[in-house]
């Protein structure tokens, strides 16, 4: 059993000029492993950065709140420690890391999740296995990692760390995004097979009903202003495609205005 | 103090180069306010730069050459080609001391099977003198690794030829021990056509200041100078720069990169690329990038381009000192990297795109090897 609870969350970002400005505004969220909650929200409303404040961005300060994984205090650990301990983050921007590449990076990173380093020829066949689910191009392998990466690319290099690394609670920040049809069916059948096996969760941010489609949350979240301010099933996800935001954001400026 | 500085070089390329001679009573004791000089401290040059007596018994040279290349020591000949003219009072002075140069042949059209490896050990703390000279014949072709080691006072000079059509891969590792001095100058002519791609590798020492530059003969030369330093704390480690473009058609490219971690680690850069008025067609850029890894540590970077013609096919240059990437540091440990392996990995892949450019891979991975050392 699997949790991450999130608890009357607030968090701030640091600005250029260095001084703090909130964004998260107490967020509520608990997911269990074998659980897909789906967060869905307009742009600027800090669904990055609730990712970013779980997965510990130096960036982000989290002001009030706890975020818990199994009942440990994830907000006391460090970036790396929260990894270890079976948090991922798809990023939405994935970040370029030159002269770094992929199966160096890859195989340091699988070392320290899993604690040992795997055998270098089960580990080579590990990754060609990997790259082959995701339809990515072994040549990738060698290449700096994200470096000259297309958007979709890069998106399915995240999952490609996902499966590898195998956390127990998985955030995927808009990896939809930037996908053509095919990719992103290709990324769906990956995040389903990572929450078919048991102990996962999955927590997916989106601005599309399109990827629900191929992954079917249970729940889902609409995210207003820094918080929670809406939940449902999947049918809220059709409402929200359908009607937009504008009924919750109101409703968040006259709370905000009252 | 922190880190990062950009001086602005006062005076035109011109002019700070215009002086050669193979007398030393040309050059003027530097006081340090020269510009030349004004990055280094003099006091710890153990007079090398003044009147210290220099000797030849202060380092031993070992030269492990490919069968295809001719080894000779020889009286220095200052007519021979392709001939070597001090820009300054050390290199005159180690010039006028050296007596014998160590001299590397590669024959006409001859290509070398293997890399030759010239290897510097310093072994006493006399100053001492050197010259070396690398001649590639027309369409010779050769890679040449310079490995320097040990406690050495040394002011030395290598003298480099790559006649038409050859090709010289030059890697100079300076690894020396932590109370090393050494000031040295690198002179290439690149004949028509010729190619050379020098890497200046400089890891150990306490004061170490290498001075590389490149002259074109003919047409269609093509240099390529790479550098990576690494500098701890109390280290001093300066590379200057010179290309001198006055042939028509001619290419350069300058790319250093430093790292600087410890307290009083130093760096300097200087990078003059000068496109006289009949240098038509040149394309040349230039760029030096450092990661100052803590406070207290400070990198010297000054490009410094300067073109006389209307001419160019390009000329740029670029320089930049940072720390390391927070973006970086924090995608590689949400995957579970921990920090200081992180933070190796960054710095690897900072100068691994240099270590790749230098293409044999034996000398690769020596050359990541010492650095993977200075990362422990
Ligand atoms: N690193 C940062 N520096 C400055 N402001 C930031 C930073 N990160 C986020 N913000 C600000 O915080 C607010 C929330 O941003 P966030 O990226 O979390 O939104 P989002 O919901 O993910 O938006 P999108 O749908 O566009 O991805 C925005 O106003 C944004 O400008
Ligand atoms: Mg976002």
């Amino acid at each position: 059993m699997s949790t991450l609870e999130i608890r009357d969350l607030h968090a701030a970002v640091t600005e250029a000029d260095g001084t703090l400005r909130e964004i998260l505004r107490g967020v509520n969220l608990t997911v269990a492993d074998g659980e897909t909650h789906a967060i869905m929200g307009p742009n600027g409303s800090g669904k990055s950065t609730l990712a970013y404040a779980v997965a510990g961005h130096p960036k982000y300060t989290v002001t009030q709140g706890s975020v818990t994984l199994d009942g440990e205090d994830v907000l006391s650990m460090t970036v790396d420690a929260r990894a270890r301990a079976g948090l991922f983050l798809a990023m939405q921007y994935p970040v370029e890391v030159p002269g770094v590449s992929v199966s160096n990076f890859l195989r340091t990173a699988v070392t320290a999740v899993r604690g040992e380093a795997p055998k270098l020829r089960v580990f080579m066949k590990e990754m060609r296995g990997a790259l082959g689910d995701l339809s990515i191009d072994p040549k990738f392998a060698e290449r700096s990692l994200n470096e000259g990466f297309s958007g979709g690319e890069k998106k399915r290099h995240e999952i490609l760390q996902m499966e590898m690394l195998d956390p127990k609670i998985a955030v995927l920040d808009e990896t939809d995004s930037g996908l053509d049809v095919d990719a992103l069916k290709v990324v769906a059948e990956g995040i389903n097979r990572f929450r078919a096996r048991p102990g996962h969760g999955v927590l997916l941010i989106t601005h599309y009903n399109r990827i629900l489609q191929y992954v079917q949350p249970d729940y889902v979240h609409v995210f207003v202003a820094g918080r929670i301010v809406e939940e449902g099933g999947p049918e809220l996800a059709k409402t929200l495609e359908d009607e937009g935001y504008e009924k919750f954001t109101a409703a968040a400026g006259a709370k905000a205005a009252s | 103090m922190s880190a990062v500085s950009g001086a602005v070089e006062t005076a035109p390329i011109t002019s700070l180069h215009a002086l050669r001679s193979a007398d030393p009573g040309d050059f003027a004791v530097p006081t340090g306010r020269e510009e030349e000089w004004r990055f280094t401290p003099l006091r710890r040059l153990r007079g090398l730069h003044s009147d210290a007596p220099l000797g030849q018994a202060g380092v031993r040279v070992d030269i492990d050459a490919a069968p295809e290349i001719d080894y000779a020591e020889r009286i220095i000949a200052p007519a021979d080609p392709p001939g070597f003219l001090p820009e300054d009072r050390v290199s005159a002075r180690a010039y006028a001391a050296a007596g014998t140069a160590h001299v590397l042949t590669v024959p006409k059209e001859a290509v070398a099977s293997r890399p030759t490896i010239i290897r510097v050990t310093g072994v006493s703390d006399e100053a001492t003198a050197g010259h070396l000279v690398i001649d590639v014949r027309p369409f010779g072709k050769a890679v040449v690794v310079l490995d320097q080691r040990g406690s050495a006072t040394y002011a030395d000079n290598v003298e480099i030829g790559v006649g038409d059509g050859g090709e010289l891969t030059l890697v100079s590792v300076a690894e020396w021990d932590d109370d090393a001095v050494q000031v040295s100058h690198h002179q290439a002519t690149l004949g028509r056509d010729a190619k050379l791609k020098h890497f200046q590798i400089t890891l150990g020492g306490s004061l170490v200041r290498v001075s590389p530059s490149v002259r074109y003969s003919g047409t269609g030369g093509d240099a390529e100078l790479y550098g990576i330093c690494f500098a701890d704390g109390g280290q001093h480690l300066e590379h200057r720069l010179f290309v001198d473009h006055d042939t028509p058609n001619c290419r350069s490219r300058v790319v250093y990169k430093g790292a600087l971690d410890g307290d009083d680690a130093h760096t300097v850069w200087i990078g003059d690329v000068l496109i006289r008025p009949d240098a038509v067609g040149t394309d040349t850029y230039e760029y030096n990038r450092n990661l100052v890894l803590t406070d207290g540590a400070r990198a010297d970077s000054v490009p410094n381009l300067e073109i006389l013609t209307g001419e160019v096919v390009g000329a740029g240059h670029a320089s930049a000192n940072g720390r390391l990437d927070d973006e970086h540091l924090f995608y590689l440990m949400a995957r579970g990297i921990g920090f200081e392996e992180a933070r190796r990995l960054v710095i690897r892949g900072f100068f691994g795109e240099l270590i790749g450019k230098i293409g044999v891979p034996e000398v690769a991975d020596r050359v990541t090897e010492k650095i993977e050392a200075e990362l422990a």
